[in-house]
C-alpha cells in the first residue's frame, strides 16, 4: 500500500477515534457546570453529587480525549509535512492559539476542579468548571477555524508556493466557520445531553436511585432538545453554504449525477452505480432539495458531471468527484440520527411537562438508553461526509491530498504507526467502556466516603 | 529584535518551560517504581503531581503549535523526519496520560500494576526520546535541498544522542525527587532527598560527558562560544548550589537549582542552534534557519499580538494553581488517584 492511502487511514482512524471523546467532553462540561451552578445557588447537596457523579465519567472521557488530541496535532507534521509546509502560515496559527487560549485553560482548571473540592471556595470551584467548559468551546472554535480554511480558504495570498495569511479577520469571519462552528458545538452539547439521558434512562429502568437520575435526566433532556433543534437549524444553513462554496460535495452527498431539475427533489434512497454514473431505484421527496439548498421550493442544483467539467476548466485535468456512496450515505445516516434525536427530545420534554416522568413508558426509556449512541453516529457520519466529500482536495481548490503527504516517510513506517495506534485505540476504547459501566453500576452513592469524613486510605486500595 | 528572532525565543522558552515543569512530573512518574515502597506511597507521589501534569504537558503541545505557526518548515521537517521516535513518544504519552486517570478506578492489583508500568515507561521514554531528538538537532541531520530529512537509524541514535537522552532522564529524576521533597512529608521526603544526593555524582559525570562531546562533535561552541561558556559556568554553579542546598535540607532552593540546571541545558541547545533551526549534515546551504523556515511577517505579527496578550493570563493562573496546591500531600487526606 502507498503512503498516501496509509496516511489517510491513519488520519481517518485517529480523527474518528479522537472525535468520539471531544463532543462528550464539550457537552458534559456544560451539563456538569449547570448542575454545579444549581448546587451553589440552591445549596442542595444532591446537585453537588450530580456534578461529582457525572464528573467521574467526564474525567475518564476527558483523559482519552486529551491523549488522542496530542497525536492529532503531531500527525500533521508526521504524515502530511508538505501540507504543513504549504498552509503552516494559516493553519498553524489557529492551532497555536488553540493551545495557548484553550488547552492551558482546560488543563489548569480541570486540575483545580478535580483536586480543589476542599481547597478552594465553592464559587472558585464553580468558576473552574465553567472555565473548563469555556476552554473546550474555545478549542472547538480555533480548530474549526483551521478546518474551515480547508473547506473554504480565505484570508491568504499565494507566495513562493505557500499560502500566506494576509487577513486574520477574514479567517475569523469565514462563512464556513460561521455555519460549521454552531453546528458542531451544538452537536457536542447534544452528545453530552444524550449520554446523560441515556445512562439515566438505564438507571430509571432498573429503578436505582430514581430521584437522582430523574433530575439528571430532566436537566440533560432540556439541554438535549434545545441543542438538537439548534443543530438542525445550523445544519440547514451549512447545507446552503455548501451549495455555494463546495457544490461538488453537495452533489455527491445527493448522488446527483446530472442536473436535478427545478424544483429539485431530495433522494431518500438510491442504488448508486458509480461506474456508469447513474442511480436506480431512487426514492425521492419532491421539492425538498430545493428547500435544503435555497430555503424555497424552487431552484435546481448542479450535478457532478457538469461540475466535473467546470472543475477541469478551473483546476486542470483530473477526477474531482469524491467517493459518492460514502458521501451520500454518511449524509443520510447523520440526518436520520439527528431527526431521531429531535423526536426523542421532544417526547421527553412532553413527559416532563405533563409530569409523567415518575412513571414513563418502558419502551421510551429503552429508546432513550440506546439513544445515547445517536449523537456519536451522527457526529462521525457528519465528519466523514465533510472530509470525504472534499476529496480530492485537502485545501479546497488549492492542494490535493496526494500532494499533501510527507515525501520522506516510507509505507512501512506509516503501516507501523497505523497498527500500533489502532491497537492502542482498541484497548483504550474497551477500557473506557468497561470503566463507564463500572462507575454507572456503582451509582452516585458509592462515592459517599470519598470526599466525606473518613480519610483512611487503607480502606480502599485505589 | 525581528519577529523571527522573537518567535525563536518564544519557542525556546516554551520548550525550556516544558522540560522544567514536565521534567519534574516525569521524574515523579519514574519514582513510582524507584522510590515508592508500597501502594500508598505510590498514590501520594502521583497525587503530588495530579493537579499539574496535564497543564505541564500543554507546554509541549503549545511549543509544537508555535513551531507549526511560526516556522512551518521546521515543524514539517522535524516531525516527518523523526517519524518513528515520535510514534514511540506518542504511544508513551498516551499510555501515561490515561494511566493516571485509570489506575485508581478498579480494585485489582493486576489492573493497578499494568497502569503503573505505563506510568513508569510513559515518564521515562518521552524525555529520553525528546532529548535524543534535540541533541541530534545540533549534531546535524541529513537534510536535502528541499528541506526533506532522510535520516537513518544511526543518524538519530548514536553515542552523542544517547548520552543526551540518559542525561536528561536522570536530570528529570533528580528534579522530580526534589519536587517530592517539597510536596511530601516524613520518610518518603527523607528518602527522596537521599536518593537525589546519591544521584548527583553520576549525573555530574553525564553532564560533563555531554558538554565535552558537544564541544568536540558539534560546531556550536565555535558559533556561540562566549554565550555558551557563560551557560556552562552558570550550570556548574547551579549544580553545586543544588548539592549544597540538598545537604542543608533547603529543599525549595534545591528544587529551583535542579530546575535551573534543566533549563540551562535545554537553553544551550537553542542557543547553539540560533539562527538555524535545523542543521544539515549534507551542506551548510541546506540548513533551515529562522528566515527560510518561517511564516510570513503578517502571520508572525498576528501571532505576536495574540501571544503577548494571552501569556500574562496563562502564566498568572498557572502560578495561581501551584499556589492553591502548595500544601504537602500525605496519606491522611483523600487521594484522588
Amino acid at each position: 500500500m502507498d503512503t498516501v492511502l496509509l496516511s489517510r487511514i491513519q488520519f481517518a482512524s485517529t480523527t474518528i477515534f479522537h472525535y468520539f471523546f471531544v463532543p462528550v467532553s464539550i457537552g458534559l462540561a456544560l451539563i456538569i457546570a449547570i448542575m454545579e451552578t444549581m448546587y451553589v445557588r440552591k445549596g442542595n447537596e444532591e446537585y453537588k453529587r450530580m456534578a461529582q457523579f457525572w464528573g467521574k465519567l467526564f474525567l475518564i472521557n476527558f483523559a482519552v480525549g486529551v491523549v488522542t488530541g496530542i497525536l492529532q496535532e503531531f500527525q500533521f507534521g508526521m504524515n502530511w509535512s508538505d501540507y504543513s509546509r504549504f498552509v503552516g502560515d494559516v493553519f498553524g496559527a489557529p492551532l497555536a492559539i488553540e493551545a495557548l487560549l484553550a488547552f492551558f485553560l482546560e488543563s489548569t482548571f480541570i486540575g483545580i476542579w478535580i483536586f480543589g473540592w476542599d481547597k478552594v471556595s465553592k464559587r472558585i470551584h464553580l468558576l473552574s468548571i465553567w472555565l473548563v467548559a469555556l476552554g473546550t468551546m474555545l478549542s472547538a472554535f480555533w480548530i474549526l477555524l483551521a478546518n474551515s480554511f480547508m473547506q473554504h480558504p480565505v484570508g491568504f495570498t499565494l507566495n513562493n508556493g505557500r499560502a500566506e495569511m494576509n487577513d486574520i479577520f477574514a479567517l475569523i469571519t469565514n462563512g464556513q466557520l460561521l455555519v460549521e462552528f454552531p453546528h458542531t458545538v451544538l452537536a457536542a452539547y447534544a452528545t453530552g445531553a444524550f449520554l446523560v439521558t441515556g445512562i439515566s434512562a438505564y438507571k430509571l429502568l432498573k429503578k436505582q436511585d430514581v430521584a437522582f437520575f430523574r433530575k439528571s435526566f430532566e436537566i440533560a433532556a432540556i439541554v438535549g432538545v434545545i441543542s438538537s433543534f439548534g443543530v438542525a437549524v445550523a445544519g440547514h444553513a451549512q447545507a446552503q453554504y455548501l451549495v455555494e462554496t463546495q457544490p461538488m460535495k453537495m452533489a455527491a452527498s445527493e448522488a446527483l449525477w446530472g442536473e436535478s431539475g427545478d424544483p429539485a427533489p431530495w433522494t431518500v434512497f438510491a442504488n448508486i452505480d458509480v461506474k456508469n454514473q447513474t442511480n436506480s431505484n431512487e426514492v425521492q421527496v419532491p421539492y425538498l432539495l430545493s428547500f435544503l439548498s435555497y430555503s424555497k421550493f424552487s431552484g435546481d442544483v448542479k450535478g457532478m458531471l457538469e461540475l466535473q467539467k467546470e472543475y477541469e476548466v478551473a483546476y486542470g485535468p483530473g477526477d474531482y468527484i469524491p467517493p459518492v456512496k460514502t458521501t451520500f450515505w454518511s449524509f443520510r445516516i447523520m440526518v436520520a440520527a439527528g431527526t431521531l434525536m429531535m423526536l426523542f427530545g421532544v417526547y421527553a420534554i412532553y413527559l416532563m411537562w405533563r409530569k409523567k416522568m415518575d412513571r414513563p413508558n418502558t419502551w421510551f426509556m429503552r429508546f432513550m438508553f440506546w439513544g445515547l449512541l445517536l449523537p456519536p453516529i451522527a457526529n462521525t457520519a457528519g465528519w466523514i461526509m465533510t472530509e470525504i466529500g472534499r476529496q480530492p482536495w485537502t485545501v479546497f481548490g488549492l492542494m490535493t491530498t496526494e500532494d499533501s503527504v510527507s515525501p520522506n516517510i516510507t509505507s512501512g513506517q506509516v503501516l507501523f504507526s497505523v497498527i500500533t495506534f489502532n491497537a492502542i485505540y482498541a484497548i483504550l476504547g474497551a477500557v473506557l467502556v468497561g470503566l463507564f459501566v463500572k462507575v454507572i453500576k456503582k451509582g452516585p452513592y458509592a462515592m459517599d466516603n470519598e470526599h466525606g469524613e473518613s480519610h483512611d486510605p487503607y480502606n480502599k486500595e485505589g | 529584535m525581528s519577529l523571527n528572532e522573537l518567535w525563536f525565543l518564544l519557542i525556546a522558552v516554551l520548550f525550556v518551560g516544558f522540560f522544567f515543569l514536565e521534567g519534574f512530573d516525569f521524574g515523579v512518574g519514574m519514582e513510582t517504581q524507584i522510590l515508592a515502597k508500597n501502594d500508598t506511597e505510590r498514590r501520594i507521589l502521583i497525587n503530588s503531581i495530579g493537579p499539574f501534569w496535564d497543564a505541564n504537558e500543554v507546554w509541549l503541545i503549545t511549543g509544537a503549535g508555535a513551531m507549526f505557526a511560526a516556522f512551518p518548515h521546521w515543524y514539517a521537517t522535524l516531525f516527518s523526519g523523526f517519524y518513528i521516535p515520535f510514534v514511540f513518544a506518542l504511544l508513551a504519552l498516551i499510555a501515561r496520560g490515561v494511566a493516571f486517570e485509570f489506575r485508581g478506578k478498579r480494585d485489582s492489583k493486576a489492573w493497578q500494576k499494568t497502569w503503573d508500568v505505563c506510568i513508569f515507561f510513559g515518564s521515562f521514554l518521552p524525555p529520553f526520546l525528546l532529548a535524543v531528538v534535540f541533541a541530534s538537532f545540533i549534531k546535524g541531520l541529513p537534510i536535502d535541498k528541499d528541506m526533506q530529512m532522510y535520516a537513518g537509524f544511526f543518524d538519530i541514535v548514536n553515542a552523542y544522542t544517547v548520552v543526551a537522552g540518559i542525561t536528561v532522564v536522570l536530570l528529570c529524576l533528580v528534579h522530580g525527587l526534589m519536587f517530592t521533597t517539597i510536596r511530601t512529608l516524613g520518610d518518603l521526603q527523607e528518602r527522596a532527598r537521599k536518593l537525589a544526593q546519591k544521584l548527583l555524582i553520576p549525573l555530574a559525570a553525564l553532564l560533563v560527558a555531554f558538554v565535552v562531546m558537544t564541544y568536540t562533535m558539534t560546531d556550536i561552541f565555535d558559533k556561540h562560544g562566549t554565550l555558551l561558556w557563560i551557560v556552562v559556568i552558570l550550570g556548574v554553579a547551579a549544580y553545586l548550589l543544588a548539592g549544597y542546598f540538598m545537604t542543608k535540607k533547603k529543599d525549595g532552593y534545591a528544587f529551583g537549582m535542579t530546575g535551573a540546571v534543566m533549563a540551562l541545558s535545554v537553553a544551550s541547545i537553542f542557543i547553539g542552534l540560533f539562527p538555524r533551526v535545523m542543521i544539515s549534515s549534507l551542506d551548510q546551504a541546506f540548513n533551515l534557519t529562522i528566515t527560510n523556515a518561517a511564516s510570513g511577517q503578517y502571520s508572525l505579527k498576528v501571532m505576536t499580538i495574540v501571544a503577548l496578550t494571552l501569556l500574562p493570563f496563562v502564566l498568572g493562573y498557572q502560578i495561581w494553581s501551584y499556589f492553591i496546591f502548595h500544601k504537602r500531600v500525605h496519606e491522611k487526606e483523600h487521594l484522588e488517584y
